[in-house]
């Protein structure tokens, strides 16, 4: 039964990553592919702890970790570049 | 036991799968940008906890040891989420609209982000390192 789960919930992420890269390509503004390359680095995370669950290996904690930290840091760089012009003042 | 164990981690991956996919379509289907923040917010809370969380009681009963080390996770992006969504509403707020155009605080001061006076957190150090001819 885990592995259908798995399966339908991975279909689910890799669907969302897909709308995630659409917004990034194509978006009306550029905090709209701030917020989707965010979005994108969340799904990712969910991603790698699917992986983690079908292989059955805590390997790939360290690596949601990292993308975890990652994402947030430079979320908050790009956002705060759009509004002061610079990253660190 | 083994069987309700199966059932809950089934359920918690059926879970975070669908909110996961309803928050990136959120990103896409939504009309303008202050309501596209709404949609990536569902995805960060309920659909990546319910696959961290089935994840943490999977290797808890299925796995050699039960390990908490998911919940750091997830404890990271539920104090994280709150802050990235400020910084872009922010950047929105900016790019978008005037002081004019903006609805009033009710508080006969300007919106925190856009006021010309020092904020509450600013001491004046900037000032006097100025003074200083530093």
């Amino acid at each position: 039964m885990i592995a259908y789960a798995l399966t339908f919930a991975f279909a689910c992420f890799g669907i969302a990553l897909l709308f995630n890269l659409y917004r990034v390509v194509i978006a009306p503004g550029v905090p709209d592919r701030i917020l989707a390359l965010d979005t994108m680095t969340i799904n990712m995370i969910a991603m790698l702890t699917l992986f983690g669950l079908r292989e059955g290996t805590e390997m790939y904690f360290e690596a949601s970790l990292l993308f975890a930290m990652v994402g947030f840091v430079s979320t908050v760089a790009y956002a705060k570049f759009i509004l002061r012009g610079d990253i660190i003042e | 036991m083994d069987l309700f164990f199966e059932i809950l981690v089934s359920a918690l991956l059926v879970i975070g799968g669908f909110f996961g996919l309803v928050g990136s379509y959120g990103l896409v289907k939504l009309p303008d940008p202050m309501t596209r923040l709404h949609g990536p917010t569902k995805s960060a809370t309920l659909g990546v906890g319910g696959v961290l969380l089935a994840s943490m009681i999977y290797f808890a009963w299925f796995g050699a040891a039960p390990s908490l080390h998911e919940l750091l996770i997830t404890l990271f992006i539920l104090l994280t989420a709150p802050v990235t969504g400020l910084m872009i509403a922010k950047a929105n707020i900016h790019l978008q609209w005037t002081r004019d155009e903006l609805p009033p605080t009710g508080t006969g001061t300007n919106w925190a982000t856009l006021s010309d006076r020092p904020s509450l957190m600013d001491d004046g150090a900037d000032l006097r390192l100025v003074d200083e001819g530093d």
